[in-house]
């Protein structure tokens, strides 16, 4: 047997995921593995000689790495002693600054780390994100990447995200060779859209390293760390390898952060039984011990692997907050898709969209996910309006700023020319006017025409290899007239020589102004402190280009003063006979000409007396004056109506049937869905009215449900019976009228 | 940084990178390299924000300002694991000490050295190789940076 309900649950798209129950000896489990250590750590002469309860001649790679790199030993012991739970209160405590945790934080070990943020529910630790966000100015960071690595799409892309507000655009390939043709497409469209977005493309070390070195890239998040040992071999690094790439990349100008996450060494097979979180705060270790200035966590491209564990989106949280709690900047996941359902999907972006963290999404996909080479992403561009609004109902910065469709086709036109010119001014494979065109307005790369790959691969290969730089991409946009592109790509590169925006959780803001740790520190102390939207910046996020001014919509529903074809004859007068009282609104057929479902009210009241008159009943109509409220304009009907029953009608097309003898809020039939009436409804309404005036049995009438209605319209409801209720003059009697 | 006090890896002051100077030929990308002594301001200004291991790294950096791109690349792969016996390292770090001018990176690769000799992770059987050098398999977060 079974129910047609779980049938239908069982093919809920959160039903399309994987839940399993733990299995804590391989590591498929997210907190508090049995294996996990408790926290311990015992200083001798200077030198660490047991961490969470391994002594210092059993350390492993990771432990040798955190004991001499990561641990503040001036602090540790004392640290150490503090109670968890006690460190755990600290963050939630508004009169706590940031400051106090990241000292205690620094002589922490793996284990105590966790076992503070063990202490914390969901909600608590989304308070200590609000704290321990490194940069006060939220921000976010976009994909921007495409099936066919087409350079004109890819500038244009990149412009776009820039213009949205994304203060990192990242790109990758498919094709490892394209490399550098997309980091230079990406530069030039994402500094043609607004100066100062850092950008880089996600490829193999090496090359990424190149790029960096070429001045075609300005970050990296490329540098991957790992919970354990083996799995760091398996990666073909070590923390020292690591390490050094960091200052590599530093010694050229490039800003770097780690990557690591919950479920990367259950996957790769090297969990050691050890606890998801767990491991991953030994990776935030590494990571801070390294001087990296901060770290893409989140699980990122794990995410699924804890979402299939009780507590994993918890836990992906509380890693999230470790990073934080070491000094830093945390570019908090929500990039890897999540899930197939939207309402977990979202669920979880709240957990730091509403804090607020130093980048949302590492990667919030600036294009249709099927050209997302990040393995399709976790939202994408169709999205983008969801996002401004979440911005907008909540008063939160989510790192987005709303744009026009103008607007937008503007910087893309542009960011395709440029790279047009750079692309003809290296001699590369030229890119025609209908390629800008095709970039400009397309949704997708299959709107893009197709290129000759291997002479773009070649021109790639010019590029890394050859004498070419980024010197030479700024003369040609000079000269080709890009001359706002030009010095934003030449201000990108200056600002690699001062090296501001090395210090941790660095973007450009405005003008190229640095925000980081040390000028934009987060000052989080609870209400009315840190980072608020409010002035010019609320005033930006609130106006939606659909959202409407609502003091202009009378005009637009079309109340002009057509001809009076309904004119006041004198007072109503009380009828003495079988009759119908058809008692209109103030507006009705004057102010306002159409009800909410958009039908004429001159046809509305023709048909009311075609059903009214189709049962042989005579009828009359009057205009309520008094009220707006349509049971009171039914209710005043049916005292001046010969047979006790009237139609009350609202401008909006609300009815009722009434009768004299009932209650002013009883009514015999009340048709409330308005936006759903057609003129046969009315009609209907007109014939049962008359029905009930002659005594005979009457079946309501059925009207069309639709339980959207109300969400749709019921601002224009408020509007048509705001400027219906402005006609009310309370103490005039009903006026009889004379349709025409 | 004050702004007034840079000087790129080449000596030029941040004003001699102007869009005057890159269109008449003037500048290389050589000229847009980041200084030894900027990060070592950078280093100091860390450090007094209470970030001592970006400090350390950026003090490192400084160190390879002076080191080339290839070199670079190749001490990097000479840190990845079962690249190099214990005696290459070394030798690696007097090299980054006495002939690149680089103590705190040659002190970092021989701290490497001690650590990999410990764990079995070096090249070769000088190590005390207790453990089995696995061949890498690629990197969980590709695809999703």
């Amino acid at each position: 047997m079974r129910s047609k309900r779980f049938e239908k649950l069982a093919k809920r798209p959160v039903n399309r995921e994987t839940f399993i129950k733990p299995w804590p000896e391989v590591g498929l489990i997210a907190v508090d593995s049995p294996l996990d250590p408790s926290p311990s750590v015992e200083i001798e002469n200077g030198v660490v000689v047991e961490m969470d309860r391994v002594g210092c001649e059993e350390f492993d790679l990771i432990d040798h790495f955190i004991a001499q790199h990561a641990l503040n030993l001036g602090v540790a012991e004392r640290a150490m002693a503090t109670p968890s739970g006690e460190i755990a209160r600290m963050l939630v405590d508004i009169n706590v600054p940031r400051a106090t945790i990241l000292e205690l934080a620094s002589g922490c070990t793996p284990a105590k780390l966790v076992e503070i943020v063990q202490q914390m529910s969901v909600l608590e630790m989304m308070m200590g994100l609000a704290k321990m966000r490194a940069r006060r100015t939220p921000a976010n960071q976009a994909h921007a990447t495409n099936r066919k690595e087409h350079p004109a799409l890819l500038s244009a892309d990149a412009a776009e995200g820039a213009l949205r507000g994304f203060a990192e655009v990242e790109t990758t390939v498919g094709v490892t060779r394209y490399a550098p043709l997309n980091a230079l497409a990406v530069l030039v469209g994402s500094q043609t859209g607004r100066g100062g977005v850092l950008t880089q493309c996600a490829v193999e070390e090496a090359v990424n390293l190149r790029l960096g070195f070429k001045g075609l890239t300005s970050y990296s998040e490329t540098l991957s760390v790992y919970g354990t040992e083996d799995t760091f071999i398996d990666g073909d690094d070590t923390p020292w390898s690591k390490a050094f790439l960091g200052a590599a990349y530093a010694s050229r100008g490039v800003k770097t952060r780690y990557t690591s996450g919950t479920g990367a060494a259950a996957l790769m097979g090297h969990s050691e039984g050890k606890s998801m979180l767990y491991l991953e705060a030994r990776c935030l270790l590494i990571t801070r011990g390294a001087g990296s200035q901060g770290t893409q966590n989140g699980s990122i491209s794990c995410i699924a692997l804890p979402e299939s564990l009780p507590g994993g989106v918890r836990a992906v949280l509380a890693e999230n907050l470790i990073a934080m709690m070491l000094g830093l900047e945390v570019a908090s996941g929500n990039d890897a898709l999540a899930s197939h359902s939207e309402m977990r999907k979202t669920a979880k972006l709240m957990l730091q969209f509403i804090p607020g963290t130093d980048f949302i999404t590492s990667g919030y996909g600036a294009i249709p996910r099927y050209d997302n080479m990040f393995g399709g992403g976790n939202f994408d561009v169709t999205e983008l309006d969801d996002w401004y609004v979440l911005q907008r109902d909540m008063q939160i910065d989510g790192g987005l700023t709303p744009v026009t469709e103008e607007q937008v086709l503007h910087v893309r036109e542009r960011a395709a020319r440029a790279i047009q010119a750079v692309f003809d001014g290296l001699g590369f494979p030229p890119i025609s006017e209908a390629e800008v065109e095709a970039a400009t307005t397309a949704y997708d790369s299959a709107d893009m025409p197709d290129r000759d790959k291997v002479a773009d691969i070649g021109a790639a290969h010019k590029l890394l290899y050859g004498p070419l730089t980024v010197v030479e991409v700024i003369r040609i946009l000079e000269e080709a007239g890009f001359h706002d592109v030009a010095a934003n790509v030449l201000e990108m590169q200056r600002q690699r020589v001062i090296g501001d925006y090395l210090q941790p959780a660095a973007i450009f803001g405005d003008d190229f102004q640095v925000l980081s740790v040390v000028t934009d520190p987060n000052d989080y102390q609870g209400p009315g402190t840190g980072y608020r939207v409010e002035g010019e910046r609320w005033s930006v996020l609130q106006s939606l280009p659909q959202a409407w001014e609502p003091r202009t919509y009378l005009k637009s529903v079309g109340a002009v003063q057509e001809s009076m074809w309904l004119e006041e004859i004198g007072p109503a007068e009380r009828g003495n006979q079988v009759e119908i009282v058809i008692a209109l609104g103030p507006a009705f057929g004057a102010e306002i000409s159409h009800t909410i479902g958009g039908l004429d009210h001159r046809d509305v009241l023709s048909a009311v007396l075609q059903g009214i008159q189709g049962e042989g009943v005579p009828a009359r109509v009057v205009r309520a004056h008094h009220t707006s409220d349509c049971a009171f304009i039914g209710y005043a009907g049916a005292q001046l109506s010969g047979s006790g029953v009237a139609v009350g009608m609202q401008s909006k097309g609300t009815t009722v049937i009434h009768q004299r003898d009932l209650a002013p809020l009883d009514n015999l039939e009340l048709l409330s869905q308005a936006p759903n009436f057609d003129l046969d409804t009315y009609r209907q309404i007109g014939r049962n009215a008359a029905r009930y005036a002659s005594g005979e049995s009457t079946i309501p009438v059925s009207t069309k449900i639709d339980n959207t209605a109300r969400l749709r319209l019921i601002v224009q409801t408020t509007l048509l019976h705001l400027y219906e209720t402005q006609q009310v003059e309370r103490d005039r009697p009903p006026t009889e009228l004379r349709v025409s | 940084m004050a702004k007034n006090t840079v000087r790129t890896a080449t000596g030029r002051t941040l004003d001699d990178l102007n869009i005057e100077a890159v269109r008449a030929g003037e500048l290389t990308a050589e000229d847009f390299r980041i200084s030894g002594e900027t990060l070592r301001h950078q280093a100091e200004a860390a450090e007094a924000a209470g970030y001592w291991q970006v400090a350390e790294n950026l003090r490192r950096a400084a160190e390879l300002t002076g080191v080339s791109n290839q070199e670079v690349f190749d001490i990097y792969d000479a840190l990845r694991p079962g690249r190099c016996t214990y005696d290459n390292l070394t030798a690696l770090a007097d090299r980054l000490e006495k002939g690149l001018a680089a103590p705190l990176t040659a002190a970092f690769v021989r701290e490497a050295a001690e650590v990999y000799q410990e764990r079995g992770i070096l090249r070769d059987s000088d190590s005390s190789a207790k453990r089995r050098m696995s061949v890498a398999k690629g990197d969980p977060h590709e695809g999703a940076s």
